[in-house]
C-alpha cells in the first residue's frame, strides 16, 4: 500500500475503484435520494465532505490508536463529521434537509465511509487520505448526481427542480422541461426505477472498461511487419 | 457399406417452439374475438402497436448482442409476449403506453436476461406491472361492455378508435366504464344481493358479470385446447383455479357486506382464465415438475384472491405471476421427480457435493 501515488488514487476514486459503481458500497442513500438532482448534489456534498475529513483525521491519528478498538474510534470521527455536515445543512440549506430527512444522519452508515478509514487511510499519510476522500467522494457524487439527472429527467420530466434549495434565488429559474408538463413515468421515480437505472450504469461501465481493454489489447496481435511466418502453430510476438 | 446408425430416442416430435407458440396464438383467438365483441377495436389495435413494437425491439437487441436474427425471431415468442400484453391491456389507452409496455417485455424482462429461456419473470406481465405503476390512470379506465352502454352511445368505430388511439382523443361519455372486480371492491357497505340488484353489470349478467364472463369463456376454450394438445399439462392452471374458487368458497360468507365475492364472479372476472391459461403455463418461468406445478399454480391462486380480497388492485393476475415466478426456483428445488432406476429423488444439492 506505501506505493500508492496521487494519480493513482485519483483514477481509483473516479473510476477503477468507483464506491458506487464497483465497490456498489453506500447503495441505501444512492437509492433513495436519488430522485431529483438536486437531493442528489446535496447528499453527495455532505457525504464528500464528510469522507474528506474522517479520512484525514483518521490518517492523522493513525500511529496513535491501539489496534483493537480503531472500528469505535473511526465510528465517532466519522459520527462527528455527519453532525456537521447536519448542522451546517440545517444552518444554511434548511428545505433540502427536510427533503433529505433521515438520509443525512444516515451517512453516517454509509460503508464507503468506513472503508474507505479502514482500507486506505488507516494506512496511509494525511495528504494521500485527504485526496483519496476527495477522489471517493467525487466518484459517489458523479454517480448520484448522474443517477438523479436520468432519474429526475425520465421519471417526471424536469432537470434541476429545486435547485434553489441548494444554490439560493438565482438558481429559481434552471428548471428545464423537455418532454412538456405533463410528462410523468412513476416507476423511474419509484425505488425500483433506482435499481434499474443504477442496474444500467453498472452496465454502461462495465462496457466502456471491457471496450478499452479489447482497443488496448489490439495492437498487440498484429504481425510486425515484415516478419516472415514460418512453419509455425502460434502467434508470432 | 455403410450402415446408418440412428440413436435414441426413435419416437420423433415434430413440435419445435415455433410451432407450440404459434399454435398459443391461434388459440388465443376465442379470447379475442370475445374481447373485440364486448369493447370494441381497441384490443385490435393493442395487438397490432405491441406486435409491430416487440418484433421491432427483438431485432434491435439481437442485432446487437450478435445473435442470428431470423432464427430468434422464428421461434414466435416475441410475438406471443405482445399479443398476451395486448389482451391484457385495457381497450383504447393511448398508443405510448403499449409501446413503452412492448420495450419493457421484450428488452428488460426478456432480452436484458439472455433471452428466451433465461428470463426469470414472465416478459408479458413485467410489461404490465411497469405500466400498471406508472401509468395509474390510464391502465385502469376500460370500456363499457356492448350491451351495457346506453341508449344512441356506441363503441367507437375503427377509424375513431385510431384516432383515440394514436391522436389523443378522448372517447364519448359513457363509453369507459368500472369492471366486476371494481364495483366489488369500491361497494363497501352494501349486501351482495344490493350490488347484484343495484348494478347493470350484475344485474343484467348471464352468470358472472356483463361482459368479462364471455371474455373468461373465451380464454378458456382456447386453455382446453391447448391443454388437448398437450402444449401444457392440467397441473398448474387446476391448482390455479382450484385454490381461487376455494379460497371465494371459504371466505364467501354467505354475501354480508363484507364478502370478497363469489366464487363464480373470481373464476369468471378478469384475469383469471387468460392467466390460468396463457400466463402461469409459460414453459420458462414457471415450476417445471408436475408437482412443482400444482404448487405453483395453487400459490398465483392464493395470491390472486388474497389481493383481490384484501389488498389495493382489483385484480392481481400480474403480481402474483410475478411474485410466483420469484418462487419457482425454490419451489424446484424442492419437487425434484425420482428419476427411472433410482430409488431415492435426486437432491438438487447433489451435484455441489460431488465437487
Amino acid at each position: 500500500m506505501s506505493e500508492v501515488n496521487a494519480s493513482e488514487v485519483t483514477k481509483n476514486g473516479l473510476w477503477h475503484n468507483n464506491p458506487a459503481l464497483v465497490q456498489l458500497l453506500g447503495l441505501c442513500p444512492l437509492l433513495a435520494v436519488s430522485s431529483t438532482v438536486a437531493n442528489a448534489l446535496g447528499l453527495g456534498l455532505a457525504t464528500m465532505m464528510v469522507l474528506i475529513g474522517s479520512n484525514s483525521i483518521v490518517s492523522i491519528i493513525r500511529n496513535h490508536v491501539n489496534d483493537a478498538v480503531r472500528l469505535p474510534v473511526f465510528v465517532i470521527i466519522i459520527a462527528a463529521f455527519v453532525t456537521c455536515a447536519e448542522l451546517l445543512m440545517k444552518a444554511y440549506t434548511y428545505d433540502l434537509f427536510q427533503i433529505l430527512g433521515i438520509f443525512v444522519p444516515l451517512i453516517v452508515t454509509n460503508c464507503a465511509i468506513l472503508g474507505r478509514a479502514e482500507a486506505f487511510a488507516s494506512k496511509n499519510n494525511l495528504g494521500l487520505a485527504a485526496l483519496d476522500g476527495l477522489m471517493m467522494g467525487m466518484g459517489f457524487l458523479l454517480v448520484l448526481v448522474a443517477l438523479g439527472a436520468i432519474r429526475e429527467l425520465f421519471g417526471q420530466g424536469t432537470l434541476f427542480v429545486d435547485m434553489h434549495l441548494l444554490f439560493g434565488p438565482i438558481a429559481t429559474n434552471w428548471l428545464i422541461q423537455p418532454f412538456g408538463p405533463n410528462y410523468s413515468f412513476l416507476i423511474i421515480v419509484l425505488p425500483p426505477g433506482a435499481f434499474l437505472v443504477t442496474g444500467l450504469l453498472i452496465a454502461l461501465k462495465n462496457i466502456i472498461d471491457n471496450t478499452l481493454k479489447t482497443r488496448a489489447a489490439k495492437p498487440q496481435d498484429k504481425p510486425i511487419k515484415g516478419a516472415k511466418r514460418v512453419r509455425t502453430t502460434g502467434h508470432i510476438s | 457399406m455403410a450402415f446408418k446408425q440412428i440413436s435414441s430416442p426413435h419416437g420423433h416430435n415434430p413440435q419445435n417452439t415455433g410451432w407450440i407458440m404459434q399454435l398459443v396464438l391461434l388459440s388465443t383467438i376465442p379470447g379475442f374475438l370475445a374481447l373485440s365483441y364486448q369493447f370494441g377495436w381497441g384490443t385490435f389495435l393493442n395487438l397490432i402497436v405491441a406486435v409491430v413494437t416487440s418484433l421491432t425491439a427483438e431485432t434491435a437487441i439481437l442485432a446487437f448482442r450478435n445473435r442470428p436474427i431470423a432464427f430468434y425471431l422464428k421461434d414466435y415468442s416475441a410475438v406471443v409476449t405482445a399479443v398476451l400484453l395486448a389482451l391484457a391491456l385495457p381497450p383504447l389507452v393511448p398508443w405510448w403506453v403499449v409501446v413503452v409496455g412492448s420495450l419493457f417485455s421484450i428488452v428488460v424482462a426478456k432480452q436484458l436476461y439472455g433471452g428466451l429461456g433465461y428470463n426469470p419473470f414472465n416478459p408479458a406481465m413485467v410489461g404490465y406491472v411497469v405500466l400498471l405503476i406508472s401509468f395509474p390512470i390510464e391502465m385502469t379506465t376500460w370500456i363499457t361492455p356492448l350491451s351495457l352502454l346506453p341508449d344512441g352511445v356506441n363503441h367507437p368505430g375503427l377509424w375513431e378508435s385510431i384516432s383515440i388511439v394514436f391522436a389523443g382523443n378522448t372517447p364519448v361519455d359513457g363509453v369507459t366504464g368500472a369492471t366486476p372486480l371494481d364495483l366489488f371492491k369500491h361497494s363497501n357497505g352494501l349486501v351482495v344481493d344490493q350490488i347484484y340488484q343495484n348494478e347493470a353489470l350484475f344485474s343484467q349478467a348471464s352468470f358472472a358479470g356483463v361482459g368479462w364472463e364471455w371474455v373468461n369463456v373465451g380464454f378458456l376454450i382456447g386453455g382446453l385446447v391447448l391443454l388437448k394438445t398437450r402444449i401444457f399439462t392440467w397441473h398448474g392452471p387446476l391448482a390455479m383455479l382450484g385454490t381461487l374458487a376455494l379460497m371465494s368458497i371459504l371466505f364467501w360468507d354467505g354475501g354480508s357486506s363484507d364478502s370478497p365475492g363469489s366464487p363464480i364472479m373470481h373464476l369468471f372476472s378478469g384475469a383469471s382464465m387468460m392467466g390460468a391459461f396463457f400466463i402461469l403455463t409459460d414453459p420458462v418461468s414457471s415450476a417445471v415438475s408436475n408437482r412443482g406445478r400444482l404448487i405453483y399454480g395453487a400459490l398465483i391462486g392464493l395470491l390472486v384472491y388474497v389481493i383481490r380480497a384484501w389488498g389495493n388492485y382489483p385484480d392481481a393476475m400480474a403480481f402474483a405471476v410475478l411474485l410466483a415466478n420469484f418462487a419457482a426456483p425454490f419451489i424446484d428445488n424442492y419437487t425434484l421427480p425420482r428419476t427411472y432406476g433410482h430409488t431415492d429423488r435426486r437432491k438438487a444439492t447433489e451435484k455441489q457435493e460431488e465437487e
